[in-house]
């Protein structure tokens, strides 16, 4: 019950992060003198279009861009109601995006969820890569084993993640079959979900996942090695050795635990990293996930799709750290019993 | 009869160089107690840790055989494969570490990390293993066994987890338990009951134990048989009361009196001091914990309450007591690290007729000059100095924060101080890793001089050292107080080290003073049960003295089951008195004081 108490209490936290975090992106994306619509009215007025002008001066008001910039926030998040009563992220509109002239929900509603799919894989990726290699690395250290393991971990942190994605996709495709691009084959796009969508998908996730995932995992090996070995010098290895234990059972037992706490830590930090990260990969793999959005839309200053897209992955590293902080009260007795008398 | 365990010929190397075991040779029969005793460095560690192929990788046994014969059929623990030496280990011979902080996982159960000795080793099912385990557990000592079982080590005191640990290596019932310095991370108190607990434990089961040790006093109250190693090789070996009645190797009459002493009687006539360089009045400190939770009320604990002490000039005073005891937090105080309650004063007299400054409300420039008269010593010579700066940075940076003569200068004071803390004036340029433990004590305390202080805190400068280095340190001391007429307030658990240099002894216990005397007197006419307790857990070198396992137990209990006189609860204490001098002696007890109702 401690547990869910627990829970609950940095449920509470994160949604108020969440609320500082959207008043801070609010006033950055506002911070380049002028909106899109003011700029596009001066460039209409620049060319005479008067027609134009007014349409733009309609929108201006229709999203009230003409109030002062607290009151735009507060109707952004749906605290004040707007023009059209209340009707903010909190009710569920997003706004508009005045570039693609859409809704903004229609333009990353495919995008958002592969997105959370790629970084998932990539997510899973790492943690699959780096979990055995990093442990194996630490238990054979100094040998060609762990020689080789980080070798092969320098490859995937220094190579470049489009030069690889590059290389992937020509072999891949060259002896394997593997498709070029694209999350999905374009047949299957509108479409909806099928056997033959998911493996479509599912195969086309393959390189982005390795390439996303490649030095991350790398990274994070590194970093398991380098806990365990500090970790095996410490005397309760030694009792454990002492007590008769396998090698093996020993490793997974005691120093891994004990390891493993930082190695979770990382997962708030994984995903917006990957999602960041993965823009100029998304670009070179044509992938429709929400990176390239995000440049695009702050290039233009599309500010609804920009402030929706930074508020999105504001919430995936909230959320990630509140279940990197979660298990570790779970994992670790010393974080969860800090205060119970002994 | 054979014995148990034979090693002979034993050599050990690391990698390609000179061999840091050579030729070692001991045996112990079952129900024996061997000791192996020596410094760091003497290779006893590494000798008992070959025996179950415990080392570090680089490390490999040379040549020599190590004959286990638990029932008429030796087999030599070199050669075994790993997988019949994975049966021994934990099931046959068992081991118990030194840092009982440390040797246990903190993320497992105590109760799952030692019922997984039992089931390792044989097939028994999970209510027989607890069963057993808790069995074994009441028989260590833990008053609620099942709740020991559920807990986290971090839950338990050091004694109690090396209680733990003791249980874990001793549920399998082994023919052999080897104690790798078992106390030597504890309270003498807590060392006493538990070497107490070893001994009976070995006489209920017959096992054999080894006991490494660098402690000679531990050495007569708990072996039979000795061997005295030094780099690496057997200087001495033998039964244990003729060694120690009478050390044939010089070496080993080395080790013997470096071991700190009880000091005989001395009778003195003690002037009273006028010139007080360090006054502490009233002091106590209360620290606020914050609570767990954010909505509960914060937490107050008393770390020490009711501090008079006064320190004179060219004087020692030693406070003493066990960890948690607030003998820390005293120190602290009296240099300005932490301010006391409101009402407690702190006063300093640089010089005998200086204005005292009031140490507890100093300002900024105040501290400063403060800082230049008072400095510390600290425990751990290993980490109190920074590894990535040469000695002469290290020694001249106070220089530099005083802002005091210029380069050359600092490199000339910095000299003098090797010199004087006798170390070769060529060493100024190396780092700290290139000197031993004693010396890295030595550094800081040159350190702490650079300033010219008048006052040094010494906080259990000797703890982290071997004894025949202890010895040298505090010689040491000894000689710069005199030469430079300083004074030091020392911080110590070992009543026996504070004998030799102190001028006054105040004894500590739950944050408050329990007894105060000169070290003479307090040593021979002890009057409170806790003093009584501490002189006698020390063990000492002699086998004539065992340790008094009745006394430490009843003074080192919680106050309410101190006799009568002395009895407390909370922090309703009764009041320190002063003694009225002995009538049958010469020697007027001046300023022995003790806490007991009147």
């Amino acid at each position: 019950m401690e547990i869910l108490r627990y829970a609950i209490y940095r449920f509470g936290t994160m949604l108020l992060t969440l609320l500082v975090v959207s008043v801070l992106i609010f006033w950055i994306i506002n911070l380049p003198p002028g909106d899109y619509l003011s700029n596009q009215i001066a460039e209409f007025r620049a060319s005479g279009q008067e027609s134009l002008v007014a349409k733009a001066e309609f929108l201006r008001q229709e999203y009230a861009l003409d109030k002062p910039l607290w009151q735009q926030y507060l109707i952004w998040m749906g605290f004040l109601p707007g023009p059209h009563g209340f009707s903010g992220m909190l009710q569920g509109n997003f706004g508009w995006s005045f570039e693609f002239d859409r809704p903004v929900s229609e333009i990353v509603g495919d995008s958002l969820w592969l997105t959370v799919l790629v970084n998932l894989a990539a997510v899973l990726f790492v943690y699959m890569v780096a979990l055995p290699l990093g442990v194996i690395a630490a238990a054979k250290s100094r040998t060609m084993i762990d020689y080789t393991a980080a070798f092969i971990g320098y490859l995937g942190l220094a190579t470049p993640n489009f030069l690889l994605a590059l290389i992937l996709f020509y072999y891949g495709n060259k002896h394997l079959g593997l498709p070029i691009g694209g999350l999905m084959a374009p047949e299957y796009e509108g479409m909806p979900m099928s056997w033959d969508k998911v493996k479509s998908i599912l195969l086309h996730l393959i390189v982005p996942t390795f390439v996303i995932g490649t030095s991350g995992a790398s990274a994070m090996m590194q970093r398991l090695r380098a806990n365990m070995l500090d970790e095996l010098g410490k005397p309760y290895v030694e009792t454990a050795v002492a007590k008769g234990m396998r090698p093996s059972r020993m490793l997974a037992k005691y120093p891994l635990r004990v390891a493993f706490n930082p190695f979770v830590a990382d997962i708030g930090n994984l995903l917006p990293s990957m999602v960041s990260g993965s823009v100029l990969v998304s670009v070179v793999l044509g992938l429709q996930t929400i990176g390239p959005v995000l440049l695009q839309a702050l290039k233009s200053q599309d500010m609804f799709l920009s402030g929706f897209v930074l508020m999105f992955v504001a919430l995936l590293t909230l959320i990630g750290t509140m279940i990197s902080d979660v298990l570790l009260v779970l994992l670790d007795p010393r974080i969860r019993y800090e205060g119970r008398d002994g | 009869m054979q014995p148990l365990l034979s090693v002979e010929n034993l050599s050990i190397g690391f990698g390609k160089s000179e061999p840091v075991v050579r030729d070692v040779n001991f045996s112990v029969s079952a129900g024996e107690t061997l000791a192996l005793v020596g410094e760091s460095g003497s290779g006893k560690t590494i000798s008992c840790r070959a025996l179950l192929q415990i080392l570090p990788r680089a490390a490999q046994i040379r040549s020599g055989r190590m004959l286990f014969n638990p029932n008429g059929d030796p087999v030599d623990l070199a050669t075994l494969s790993s997988r019949k030496l994975r049966h021994i280990r934990g099931n046959r011979i068992a081991m118990i570490f030194q840092e009982p902080m440390r040797s246990l996982s903190p993320l497992h159960k105590i109760g799952n990390q030692v019922a997984e000795a039992l089931k390792l080793h044989g097939r028994i099912s999970d209510s027989d293993a607890k069963r057993r385990v808790l069995e074994q557990f009441e028989r260590v000592g833990f008053p609620n066994p099942d709740r020991t079982w559920r807990s986290y080590p971090f839950e338990l005191s050091g004694g109690m987890r090396q209680r733990a640990m003791i249980a874990m290596a001793m549920v399998a019932k082994p023919d052999l338990l080897i104690a790798d310095e078992p106390t030597t991370a504890l309270d003498v108190t807590t060392q006493a009951q538990v070497l107490g607990l070893m001994k009976e434990l070995q006489q209920e089961t017959g096992m054999a134990m080894i006991l490494v040790t660098h402690d000679l006093g531990v050495v007569a109250n708990m072996a039979e048989q000795v061997v005295v190693m030094h780099k690496g090789r057997v200087m001495e070996a033998g039964p244990a009361a003729p060694i120690l009645r009478a050390p044939a190797h010089p070496y080993t009459q080395k080790l013997f009196h470096a071991a700190p002493k009880i000091p005989d009687p001395v009778a003195q006539d003690r002037p009273v001091e006028r010139d007080l360089i360090l006054e502490m009045r009233d002091v106590a400190k209360t620290f606020t914990m914050r609570a767990g939770k954010a909505w509960a009320a914060p937490q107050k604990v008393q770390a020490c309450a009711g501090l008079d002490f006064s320190l004179p000039r060219g004087k020692t005073l030693a406070i003493v007591g066990e960890s948690g005891s607030g003998k820390t937090t005293a120190a602290r105080i009296a240099l300005g690290a932490e301010a006391p309650d409101a009402g407690g004063q702190v006063l300093f007299r640089p010089t005998p007729d200086a204005t005292p400054v009031a140490v507890h409300r100093m300002d900024r420039k105040q501290r400063r000059a403060f800082q230049r008269e008072a400095q510390m010593v600290f425990q751990d010579p290993y980490s109190s100095l920074s590894p990535r700066m040469r000695i002469l940075d290290t020694l001249s940076e106070p220089l530099e924060i005083h802002d005091i003569g210029g380069a050359s200068e600092r490199r000339d004071r910095a000299g003098e101080m090797l010199k004087m803390v006798g170390l070769p004036t060529d060493m100024l340029l190396r780092f700290p890793h290139a000197f031993s433990g004693g010396q890295r004590q030595r550094l800081s305390i040159a350190r702490a001089l650079m300033l010219n202080p008048s006052l040094l805190i010494c906080d259990e400068p000797t703890s982290a050292l071997d004894v025949s280095v202890q010895d040298q340190i505090l010689s040491l001391l000894e000689d710069i107080r005199d030469a430079q007429n300083l004074s030091y307030l020392f911080i110590s658990h070992d009543l026996a080290v504070v004998a030799r240099i102190a001028d006054e002894v105040a004894v500590m216990r739950r944050g408050l003073v329990v007894e105060q005397a000169p070290p003479e007197e307090l040593f021979h006419n002890p009057n409170h049960p806790y003093t009584k307790a501490l002189i006698a857990a020390q063990p000492t070198p002699d086998v004539n003295r065992p340790i008094n396992l009745k006394l430490v137990a009843q003074g080192a209990g919680s106050p309410e089951h101190w006799p009568e006189q002395f009895r407390f609860k909370g922090s309703d204490a009764p009041p320190l008195v002063a003694m009225s001098p002995d009538k049958g002696s010469e020697a007027t007890a001046s300023g022995h004081k003790v806490r007991c109702h009147v």
